[in-house]
């Protein structure tokens, strides 16, 4: 086949895929209910200042006469001890926790991706080594613990944690991307692509990137979730989003000193956190179930 | 086999290194003066000063790192400048507490997340197979904090059932340490109030870190037992005549037990993380509130010291779960011996 036969074909066939896969995708009611709850969320967090009913509340906003109202009509999910409404707070609260997750992912996500790639062709030399050392080193402790560590160490905020966060993260990608160009590297189509005489760029990124594509985008779902799991914990534990900026974490932890008389200021911010991942999680299940049948 | 443990010991040396100089390296760049830092803003400049010669602050990095590198390989990892103690001291307070909880909480979530999976795997697409699938989903995207929260809001508030927090009430007195785990001090020492009042501390604080924990291994021993469940040998133990029973537990358990051991080191890593926010909520006197103190007050030899220690236990662990696994599946056994 000519060159350009090659290429229909692998597009006509990448087409297939896509639509079959999303078949396989919308079958699931789970990963259904994933993907339309996470579009209400990410809609209701962009629209943020047009639709909630205080916009004035989400920052440094006092109004002691209405301060730790329980849940009512006026205020859904009740007020805090200065009195703003906890209903807008979480909303705006989405904004942090989805800009946490799309920053680390897009700082981390393409230097794991092409160590990975590079430690998985130049197996056994020592680019590999150097690589995958270093890795095994990022990975010796668990994510958490380091970015608390980093966070800390440097002054705590919302950038910071962004960036001790990336910083923690990549090593997670460079190894599963290592393991796939590992197993892609002996493959005919790589030998050949060798054999006419094509770039190493050419090799990595146009031939064994495009068959690393599914492991990533079902990671980088289930990533988005986790991401904003460990913000929200740094944030809780103080070391995030700074007051009076509304950080889920930060307002869960604030809600926790007021327990239990004023239940409503832990609870709803973190039933809010728990829904938003719980989003990314199903639709990262449908993504794999979706790519693992595809594979075989 | 033994080549095995002595090369994966040697990288573990390696990685080990590595995270010292990465985390020592952190500590010292950091912007800012770190005696100045350490000291607060009310010290004066003498003060500053002497603990600049201290922590050898006015050398050159290598220096520094060299001299750090030397005391800690004689077991001293630095004077706490937060607790004014030297961290080793500290480090022996807290750790059996939070030994005491994360292995409670192992033992709770391998026997409810084994069962349920077994159980889930079993009766495959049951009603029983709906619930437990749909609450792992939710038990996974719960942080931490949040179940530890929900369950003091219901057990300790409304239900008035377990008690608020710490490890024991505050007009008891702990146990003679011997192991320094409270229930089993308490068991040791005869005194029976005590290792009760500890075992009902304990309770909701492993609950909460369990959670995830649970949901997890149930998913996972669920799918092994229901891929087990369509191998030859199972189909030819049942035309034997063998009873069911006894082929789940004597045939599908060890095989099933295989990937739950084989994350039991990425297990280790989350509950080591999940108790620094768990331990926060319910003031669990440990390693981890200790940790998340230092933390929060930049002190640059306790927090390197704190990183170091789970870095150690985490590599420990691996290293063990690798000899274990071997011991389950012999063809790794055989696979390694070659090797």
């Amino acid at each position: 086949m000519s060159k350009t036969e090659l290429l229909v074909a692998a597009l006509s066939r990448r087409r297939v895929n896509l639509s079959k896969g999303w078949y396989k995708f919308s079958r699931n009611p789970l990963s259904i209910f994933g993907l339309i709850t996470l579009f209400l969320v990410i809609l209701v967090a962009v629209l943020a200042p047009y639709i909630t009913p205080y916009p004035e509340h989400a920052g440094a906003f006092t109004n002691l006469r209405e301060s730790s109202q329980p849940p009512s009509l006026t205020h859904l999910f009740g007020t805090d001890t200065l009195g703003r409404d906890i209903f807008t707070r979480v909303i705006f609260g989405y904004r942090f926790s989805l800009l946490l997750a799309v920053v680390v992912l897009s700082l981390s996500i393409p230097p794991g991706v092409i160590l990975g790639l590079i430690a998985g062709y130049y197996q056994g030399r020592w680019i590999e080594i150097a690589i995958m050392r270093i890795t095994d080193i990022f990975l010796a402790v668990p994510p958490l613990v380091l970015a608390l560590a980093i966070t800390a160490m440097l002054s705590p905020n919302l950038f910071n944690q962004m960036m001790a966060i990336s910083l923690m993260w990549w090593p997670w990608y460079c190894r599963l991307i290592y393991t796939v160009t590992a197993s892609l590297r002996h493959e005919y189509f790589v030998y050949e692509g060798e054999l006419i005489g094509a770039s190493k760029t050419h090799i990595l990124f146009k031939e064994i990137l495009p068959n690393c594509i599914a492991p990533i985008l079902t990671k980088m779902t289930l990533d988005m979730g986790f991401v904003i799991m460990v913000g929200a914990s740094l944030s809780f534990i103080g070391l995030g989003v700074q007051p009076p900026k509304p950080g889920l974490g930060t307002m869960v932890a604030d809600g926790a000193k007021r327990l239990p008389d004023e239940w409503w200021s832990a609870v709803f911010p973190a039933i809010a956190i728990v829904i938003v991942i719980l989003a990314f999680n199903l639709i990262g299940d449908g993504l794999r179930d979706m790519f693992s049948v595809e594979e075989h | 086999m033994s080549r095995f443990i002595v090369l994966r010991l040697l990288h573990t040396i390696f990685v080990l290194f590595g995270l010292s100089l990465f985390i020592f390296f952190i500590a010292r760049v950091m912007p800012g003066d770190p005696a100045r830092v350490a000291l607060g803003s009310l010290a004066t400049e003498e003060q500053v000063q002497k603990l600049t010669e201290q922590m050898h602050l006015d050398k050159s990095f290598p220096v520094q790192y060299y001299s750090w590198l030397k005391s800690v390989l004689h077991g001293n990892l630095g004077k706490s400048l937060y607790t004014q103690r030297p961290v080793t001291t500290d480090l022996k307070e807290y750790l059996p507490a939070t030994v005491e909880l994360i292995l409670f909480s192992f033992l709770i979530s391998l026997v409810i997340g084994q069962v349920t999976g077994i159980l889930a795997g079993y009766f495959r697409n049951s009603w029983f197979d709906g619930l437990s699938r749909l609450t792992s989903y939710v038990g996974v995207a719960i942080p931490p904090f949040a179940v530890a929260i929900f369950l003091l809001l219901i057990f300790s508030y409304i239900l008035k059932f377990t008690p608020v927090v710490g490890r024991l009430s505050l007009t008891m007195n702990p146990p003679p340490q011997i192991t320094g785990f409270f229930i089993i001090d308490g068991l040791i020492a005869g005194q029976l109030g005590i290792a009760l009042e500890a075992l009902k501390h304990i309770l909701l604080p492993a609950a909460s870190l369990a959670v995830a924990h649970i949901a997890q291994e149930g998913r996972i021993t669920r799918s092994s037992i229901a891929e087990n469940l369509q191998k030859d040998y199972v189909a030819a133990h049942s035309v034997y005549g063998i009873p069911r029973r006894s082929i789940i537990f004597k045939y599908l358990l060890k095989p099933s037990l295989i990937p739950t051991v084989s994350i039991m080191g990425l297990d280790f890593a989350f509950l080591i993380s999940n108790a620094f926010l768990v331990e926060v909520v319910f003031m669990w006197p440990g390693f981890s509130r200790y940790a998340v103190t230092v933390m929060l007050n930049k002190d640059l030899n306790a927090i390197v010291a704190v990183v170091l220690v789970i870095g150690v236990a985490f590599a420990m662990v691996n290293v063990i779960v690798d000899i274990v696994i071997a011991f389950l599946d012999p063809r790794i056994r055989l696979r390694r011996r070659e090797g």
